[in-house]
């Protein structure tokens, strides 16, 4: 397993086939979440608060339930009691007692758009007017909104049960601590020549899928539920649902639709418990499709995070020490990534003094949720800017200044044991050698930056079956989501295996009835870990081929070998048989073939990549134009090279989206005021130019053919990167985001003053 | 004999060390020896007999996957990390 | 409750009668009264595209016009592209680009990308931009689709010229 597979032989692997789910979704007939419909159904809405953090005192229902045509709603007095405790659910941790309050609010509300009440009526336009005649009572309370805000003394308290580790029982916003170090930062910075400290502040931003979340909810008098909605993980939607229905797991079922986009937003729940107890509640099926606004107020963004870095390096560029404080807007329960975003902030260097301390908040916003490569954006924003400041001070080229401290193999991790195989370097000499970088820029008000990122990647536990068909074609079926072109990669690894055409292979994701336990599409996890339950599956049909040959030829099996797709006979001329020729031989040789597997996946391999930005600033506008824009990232094995580079385009064009327009808006009172597209800005396609791409597949040992993931870590470097070429344009360090026009201007200004003034004063 | 690495903030267990040796085949062993050993630190760790869920633990640099089942080698080095699956949902 | 209105158009070609509700979108209309699911809803608000069908040969963001307002208008949409199961050429630049990954977009791509070579079969790759400004993409930062439309573009003109040459 060992082996470099980037020399291996691929027939069907790296190539570049349409995918299999194409053509549905060029026509329209894919079938997405809010595509569903049954007979007799029936439309939810959710009554969402308008305050921020307010008590409810009552909720009264009965005009609304009078209007014809509404058939029932439900609050949290309809679901069962939940414990407040930390529980295993799936590879998910799961507070029952905070996922509960979530779905519908108990005594409190805890962010403007927090659901308070469901209906279902026979249309959803008179469903919402159900909501508009629901009465609910409301005692106010000072919104918490900033990690200053919550921690401050005698800051309001958000969850008067929430304790952490450090401050004993007393009632706090902060729900939790954690600490990484090594060494003796006090000698590291004694060593340095140079040192810069910066404070960083990002705003809370959004995934941004394009699709609402949806859920189709059916509950039959036999008790067993069936929901459909677009989710990355149908187990999860499962076990999380039963959780809060106070449901066994095996009582429901979940059909996960075509997904619109999810990029960590749809790893959790939200509409799907209502959905299961209107249906009980009326005996017929209903659908809740959130609005763009709900989306934005209510589903899980991504923190802001008020973060300080200080680092350090000798005259010659070595990095000699760090200290970095950082805190996250968990939203409205605790949860943030910032643990991810502490291990990787400066996961790519070999730093030999560190310590990192960082801090989970509660803050009345949503209760964020994954966002590709979690908690490490905003980290890698504030670590990248200042190690291109130090890079400078050393006089150093920002791509050798990381070269020279990056992480090899061998070098120690954050946590100290030592990376395996890695190709960090690799994407930085990748930039360095790229056209791009080393053509000039020129033209005033324009500068080039770079910065590197990192991410775990995941492995967890996936499930597969590979089923040969009596015409020697194959089907292969797991329980990932398909969110960015998978099933085409399950294809083909299953067709590299059996030697057969990929138009021979038809990927299907299976529904929770369908398919052993697959954990959440997440954590860039699904190549990987599902590909390697399907690597495994197809090994082992080719195993179960083999005996069946070998019955045919009156053979032991070992006296038969696959080989490009054929099974031979070993020595004497006995013409090699193809599976299509087998086939039809199943039955009469002890049946169908089904190959199987299931893994929890280890050899997890981490990626790494390296992303260079050429910028325009307007100086009147403070607006900031891209020119060009190249990411090179570690796939490890690109398996479909279109759907690497796809990844590697969207994580980018999100990143830029992040430092340039996006940020949660919200006013004194804590209401959102930008939840919608038009102010919601997400990038367009004339924000952008095209998004080059240099694939490094520096083969992950752990794997089969190699693969690592390649979901999540292209977002991790532009913020930085674009934070950069604009100090190189214009002269202003930005150290925080959005680097819109108005805050860029306001900076540029400043900035302008301050050397007109120590120009005067020369 | 295998190393275990305590985070940070458990070191107050330990009297500030860092690393400790303890003897064990498995995690249950290793957790149990470092609770003989340094009272309480055991409870930080377990949550009804198995790891606690928002702890993972890394061995030899890789994540493990079995809990407390995990079997560990005579050099081999034990982390326990926070776990990353997106924090609590 | 708000009564019903009987309204006649064409849709992707076949004269249509339906019955809806003043106060429904014509996004609405298609997807829940004439079951034709592929217009996508992302915004209802206009900003996001995934809606967009043909009103008389122009783009239009279906969420923002009334089932009622179709009355004698030549609707296409997403379902209407292919003809007699045979991909229209942008459906199929789009496949070979991988131009889509999750797709909830790629209908409301699509339309507007036909809209612009209908009217302009040779555009440049900032016209191809601006023509698709109005429809958002989280997935793909655009790159694979705007490749598409102008392969497609120049598909279209090369195929013209084969005709020409033909004649
Ligand atoms: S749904 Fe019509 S523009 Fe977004
Ligand atoms: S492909 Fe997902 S939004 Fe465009």
């Amino acid at each position: 397993m060992a082996e470099s597979t980037t020399t291996r032989d691929f027939k069907v692997i790296g190539t570049r086939p349409i995918r299999p789910d194409g053509v549905d979704k060029v026509t329209g007939r894919a079938k997405f979440g809010a595509d569903y419909a049954f007979p007799g159904m029936l439309h939810g809405k959710v009554l969402r608060s308008p305050h921020a953090h307010a008590i409810i005192k009552s909720i009264k229902i009965d005009k609304a339930l009078k209007l014809p045509g509404v058939k029932a709603i439900v609050t949290s007095k309809d679901l069962p009691a939940a414990e407040n405790k930390l529980e295993q659910s799936g590879e998910m941790t799961v507070n029952p007692m905070h996922l509960s309050m979530n779905i519908l609010a108990h005594d409190k509300v805890l962010y403007d758009g927090h659901a308070i009440a469901a209906v279902a009526a026979t249309s959803p336009h008179i469903a919402e007017e159900a909501l508009r005649l629901i009465e609910v009572e409301y005692e106010v309370l000072p919104p918490v909104m900033t990690v200053d805000a919550a921690t401050k003394p005698g800051a309001p308290i958000l969850l008067k049960d929430l304790r952490n580790n450090e401050e004993g029982d007393k009632p706090t916003n902060v729900a939790q601590h954690y600490q990484f170090k090594r060494g003796d930062i006090a000698a590291g910075f004694k060593a340095a020549d140079y040192v810069i400290e910066r404070e960083f502040n990002t705003a809370m931003v959004h995934q941004g899928y394009i699709e609402p979340h949806n859920a189709v909810g059916i509950y039959n008098s036999d008790g067993q539920a069936t929901i459909y909605c677009s989710t990355q993980g149908a187990f999860d939607v499962r076990s999380l649902s039963a959780q809060v229905l106070g449901m066994p797991v095996g009582k429901i079922k979940v059909v996960p639709a075509e997904i619109g986009g999810g990029f960590g937003g749809k790893t959790t729940i939200y509409l799907e418990p209502l959905s299961v107890l209107l249906s009980k509640k009326t005996g017929a099926p209903v659908k809740l499709v959130m609005s763009r606004s709900e989306v934005l107020r209510a589903s899980g963004p991504t923190p802001g995070s008020k973060i300080k870095v200080k680092m350090g390096a000798t005259k010659d560029g070595k990095l000699v020490a760090a200290e970095i404080w950082m805190a996250y807007q968990a939203g409205a329960f605790p949860g943030s990534p910032v643990a991810a975003g502490a291990l990787c902030i400066i996961a790519p260097y070999t730093i030999e003094n560190f310590l990192i301390d960082a801090y989970d908040v509660v803050v009345n916003r949503p209760k964020t949720a994954a966002y590709r490569a979690p908690g490490t954006t905003q980290a890698a924003f504030a670590s990248e800017t200042v190690i291109d400041e130090l890079a400078e001070k050393c006089g150093i080229d920002p791509i050798d200044f990381r070269i020279k401290n990056g992480v090899k193999e061998g070098a120690p991790q954050v946590l100290g044991p030592p990376f395996k195989r890695i190709g960090f370097i690799q994407t930085c000499e990748a930039i360095k050698n790229s056209e791009h970088y080393k053509s000039k820029l020129t033209g005033k008000f324009r500068g080039r930056g770079v910065a590197s990122g990192f991410w775990f990647n995941a492995g967890m536990q996936s499930s597969a079956t590979v089923n040969i068909h009596t015409d020697g074609t194959a089907s292969v079926v797991t329980g990932s989501p398909d969110i960015g072109g998978s099933r085409a990669s399950m294809a083909m690894i299953t067709a590299e295996v059996l030697g057969l055409p990929v138009t021979d292979v038809r990927p299907i994701t299976a529904d929770t009835d369908s398919i052993g336990h697959t954990d959440v599409t997440a954590g860039s996890r699904v190549t990987f870990a599902t590909g390697m339950a399907v690597y495994e599956a197809a090994k082992d049909a080719e195993r179960q081929l083999i005996e069946r040959a070998a019955k045919v030829w009156e053979k032991k099996p070992d006296e038969v070998e696959f080989r490009g797709g054929m099974l031979h006979a070993k020595g004497n001329g006995v013409p090699p048989m193809s599976i299509k020729q087998l086939a039809p031989r199943f039955a009469r040789t002890g049946g169908p073939i089904t190959g199987r597997a299931s893994v929890n996946a280890r050899g997890v391999g981490p990626g790494f990549a390296t992303t260079v930005v050429d910028v325009e600033v307007d100086p009147d506008t403070g607006k900031v134009q891209l020119l060009r824009c190249t990411v090179a990232q570690d796939a490890g094995k690109a398996i479909h090279p279109s759907y690497v580079e796809g990844q590697m385009q969207g994580g980018t064009a999100q990143g830029i989206g992040w430092a340039l327009n996006e940020e949660y808006f919200y006013d004194d009172n804590g209401t959102l005021r930008n939840s919608g597209f038009l102010d919601y800005r997400i990038p367009t396609c004339l924000d952008l130019p095209m998004i080059e791409t240099i694939i490094v597949e520096e083969a992950n040992p752990g794997h089969p053919l190699g693969v690592r993931g390649v979901g999540e870590v292209s977002i991790v470097p532009p913020v930085a990167a674009v934070a950069n070429a604009i100090y190189r344009a214009v002269g202003v360090r930005m150290t925080q985001t959005p680097m819109s026009p108005p805050k860029l201007l306001k900076a540029i200004l400043k900035h302008r003053g301050a050397t007109q003034h120590s120009a005067a004063a020369d | 004999m295998p190393t275990v690495v305590i985070p940070a903030l458990l070191r107050k267990f330990t009297g500030g060390v860092e690393r400790v040796e303890v003897p064990g085949k498995s995690i249950r062993e290793l957790v149990q020896r470092l609770g003989e050993r340094f009272p309480g630190i055991d409870r930080q760790l377990l949550q009804d007999g198995d790891i606690r869920p928002s702890i993972a633990v890394s061995i030899d640099g890789e994540i493990a996957t079995g809990g407390v089942l995990d079997t560990v080698g005579e050099n081999s080095e034990v982390h326990f990390i926070p776990a990353l699956g997106g924090g609590e949902v | 409750m708000s009564k019903k209105t009987l309204v006649e158009a064409t849709i992707n070609g076949e004269t249509v009668e339906f019955l809806c509700e003043p106060r429904q979108s014509l996004l609405e209309t298609l997807r829940d009264v004439l079951e034709l699911t592929g217009s996508k809803e992302g915004c209802l608000t206009g900003d996001c595209g995934a809606c967009t069908v043909l009103v008389d040969g122009r783009p239009v963001c279906s969420c923002l016009m009334l089932g009622v307002e179709a009355q004698g208008k030549n609707i296409v949409t997403v379902e209407g592209l292919a003809i007699n199961g045979v991909l229209h050429v942008l459906q199929n630049k789009f496949l070979e680009h991988a131009a889509l990954q999750c797709g909830i977009c790629t209908p409301g791509f699509l339309i507007s990308a036909k809209s612009l070579l209908d009217r302009n079969p040779k555009p440049t790759e900032h016209e191809v931009r601006y023509a698709l400004a109005g429809n958002l993409c989280r997935c793909t930062g655009y790159d694979k689709i705007v490749k598409a439309v102008l392969d497609a573009a120049a598909d279209i003109r090369s195929q013209g010229e084969g005709k020409a040459a033909a004649r």
